[in-house]
């Protein structure tokens, strides 16, 4: 005799589609975080032994930088960021005081596009930019995918296999640091050179800063120079009212300056 | 616009999909909740609407992902977002959020047709037929407990519905209420004013489907229900607009750092598609259309039309208050001095006619769906009477369709 599917043999069957449904990718997501590209890659290397006592922090002087924008070209051909496209990981800022007081702010071309400035007005002054590898990083809390992350020595990075391209971190970012790779398809930022870093090496746009406006170092070693200055100047971070935390710090950074 | 942007910021990069994103998961949810209104609220009145409502919330539903995908820089990637959600992030939702409302919507319509379904399967031939029996998938019962037995589950799926829209849509806004770094965005008001809006809209979208379907299929509109939906559309716009210009008014008179920005987007920079188009045309102007339509003194053809040309207007100003969200939240520049510029191409990725071709595309699907599961009710001779209609409105409508 034939068995008759009854309603209620549906509705079980119809609720196990349902629940497996509902759980497989839940599951896959326990296997996913087991052979995750991060841990694939601490498989080489000892990360936790690389990032031990260490604090990457970065310190600007805004009275030093005179606004060559060496750093914005370095840091492009070290990184692979397009020369002739509208892009930065780092940039330079002119803040122009002019006679009625208002100030005017530019960057063409991040800072390579500088022209020769109006000599006449009394307040002027450079503001280089980067990413702030905050503390509190909106950008890492907001994406979908868990394609940017912070290492254990505080820099905020982008896995570029998994970033899908939505764009939501580069909505959550304060500082306008982010981009979307033209070529790649990714999202890109400042990693502080994290490759040249890793390698006991300076970030490149500090290494070719002819001022020192630039410093690099451990925040962990009170010797180190960004240490030193931040104990001894007075400093201040971008936006702090976002909470962010940011770890570049300015030294006399004007009140204007976003 | 002038001042300055970071120079990342020269691109605007949400461009016209995501406007459509919010704008048409919010007719779905809009849909539903009008569908509820019958189903939950035991509105008779809405019976002409009650199944065309659901079958178009799954047509938008089909659609609305799509642009998420195709704006992706790497769109074989999108399946990411389910299988490694990164709990931190308000997007990562997305992906379970939509399937269990698809599951919802797909069930209720299941339970809703099955009737029918085993009707045809038993009616049809060929092709059809063959269709329609896997559609039943297997449970042919159509005894009175068991037709009682699915009307029961369709009202309690579409109780789970209503929270369950309200959940999908009002998600939406936390994507962008929840982003401090933009002034225009940043609002604990932003999931309620999405979900009002959406209600709006989908009621809208409702009366516009709905008198277009009967004039094409040479029908008469229901004037009663016509008259329900300019109401509840009515009432709803109010609570929506006055949520929207309460948010802006109280940014005003906290006047904190970003207010300028804000004053500065919405006078000079969109002041045409936010004034002009959102809550002109979009409010104000349906606002006294609607109540016009309602007056007893006009005849019941201009009175139907005051309703539909409303919908049109409302559909349009909804789709504006989308655009002055998210092209607008993006053109303050995060410097908060100076504004970027917008610029959209025709053609190009997220170009005005891909954005339409888009927009449309759930009509199409509509069309289809239709045929297959003709959502036409109350348009024949009215056997029942009104009593059973309130009682169990929906094994009326099933019998109304099978009687044809």
């Amino acid at each position: 005799m034939k068995k008759e599917f009854t309603r209620r043999d549906f509705l079980v069957s119809a609720g196990k589609v349902m629940a497996t449904g509902l759980f497989l990718p839940l599951g896959s997501l326990a296997i996913a975080q087991k052979t995750s590209f991060a841990q694939e890659a601490a498989k080489d290397i000892a990360w936790e032994k690389v990032w031990e006592g260490k604090e990457w922090g970065f310190v600007v002087d805004t009275s030093k930088c005179i606004g060559c924008a060496r750093c914005v070209m370095a840091c492009k051909q070290e990184n692979g960021v397009p020369v002739d496209k509208e892009v930065y990981r780092t940039w330079v800022e002119r803040y122009v005081e002019s006679a009625n007081g208002q100030i005017n702010v530019e960057s063409p071309q991040g800072g390579l596009g500088f022209e020769q400035g109006d000599e006449t007005s009394e307040k002027q002054f450079f503001v280089p930019k980067l990413c702030n590898q905050c503390h509190n990083a909106p950008c890492t809390q907001v994406c979908p995918v868990g394609a940017t992350y912070k290492t254990g020595d505080g820099v905020v990075l982008v896995d570029r296999k998994r970033c899908v391209g939505c764009r939501y971190c580069i909505q959550a970012c304060p500082y306008g640091a982010r981009f979307l790779h033209p070529e790649l398809k990714v999202v890109d930022k400042c990693t502080w050179c994290y490759h040249r870093v890793a390698k006991g090496m300076k970030p490149a746009c500090v290494q070719v800063c002819p001022k020192g406006a630039r410093k690099f170092g451990n925040l962990k070693d009170p010797e180190s120079e960004v240490s030193v200055s931040i104990k001894k100047e007075k400093v201040r971070v971008l936006k702090p009212d976002m909470g962010t935390e940011p770890h570049v710090f300015y030294i006399d950074l004007d009140e204007v300056v976003k | 616009m002038g001042g300055y942007v970071f120079p990342n910021e020269l691109e605007v990069n949400w461009g016209l999909f995501i406007v459509l994103y919010p704008y048409i998961t919010g007719l779905v949810a809009g849909a539903f909740i009008a569908s509820s209104l019958y189903h939950v609220f035991g509105k008779a009145e809405l019976k002409p609407v009650s199944r065309l409502s659901l079958i178009s919330a799954l047509a938008f539903l089909i659609v609305a992902p799509m642009p998420l995908m195709l704006h992706l820089g790497q769109p074989f990637r999108a399946f990411n977002i389910l299988w490694t959600p990164n709990p931190t992030s308000a997007m990562a939702g997305f992906g379970y959020i939509y399937s269990f409302y698809m599951i919802i919507v797909l069930l209720e319509i299941w339970f809703m047709y099955r009737k029918d379904l085993v009707q045809y399967a038993e009616t049809r031939t060929g092709f059809a037929r063959l269709g329609y029996n896997i559609l039943t998938l297997g449970a042919k019962d159509i005894s009175p407990e068991a037709l009682h037995t699915d009307h029961k589950i369709v009202s309690a799926l579409a109780v789970i519905g209503i929270p369950s829209a309200a959940f999908l849509h009002g998600y939406v806004g936390f994507i962008f209420g929840a982003i401090k770094a933009n002034p225009w965005w940043s609002t604990p008001l932003m999931p309620v004013i999405f979900f009002l809006s959406a209600i709006v809209s989908g009621i809208a979208l409702l009366i516009l489907i709905y008198s277009v379907s009967c004039k094409l299929r040479d029908r008469k509109i229901d004037f009663a229900c016509l008259m329900s939906l300019n109401k509840y559309l009515w009432f709803f716009i109010i609570l929506a607009s006055t949520l929207e210009i309460l948010e802006v008014v109280h940014k005003g008179y906290e006047g904190k750092e970003e207010w300028p920005m804000i004053r500065g987007l919405i006078f000079d920079t969109i002041p045409t598609t936010y004034f002009g188009v959102q809550m002109t045309l979009g409010v104000l102007v349906p606002f006294i259309l609607l109540l016009l339509g309602r007056s007893e003194r006009l005849a019941t053809k201009t009175r139907e039309l005051l309703t539909v040309v409303s919908g049109l207007l409302v559909l349009i100003g909804v789709f504006a208050m989308r655009f002055n969200v998210v092209i607008g939240g993006q053109l303050i520049s995060k410097s908060l001095a100076g504004y970027a510029n917008f610029h959209v191409g025709l053609i190009n990725d997220e170009g005005i006619i891909p954005t339409m071709l888009l927009a449309f595309l759930p009509i199409a699907i509509l069309t289809v769906l239709v045929r297959i599961l003709p959502p036409w009710v109350g348009d024949e001779p009215v056997e029942e009477e009104m009593e059973e209609h309130k009682a169990m409105p929906n094994i009326v409508t099933s019998q109304t369709v099978s009687s044809r």
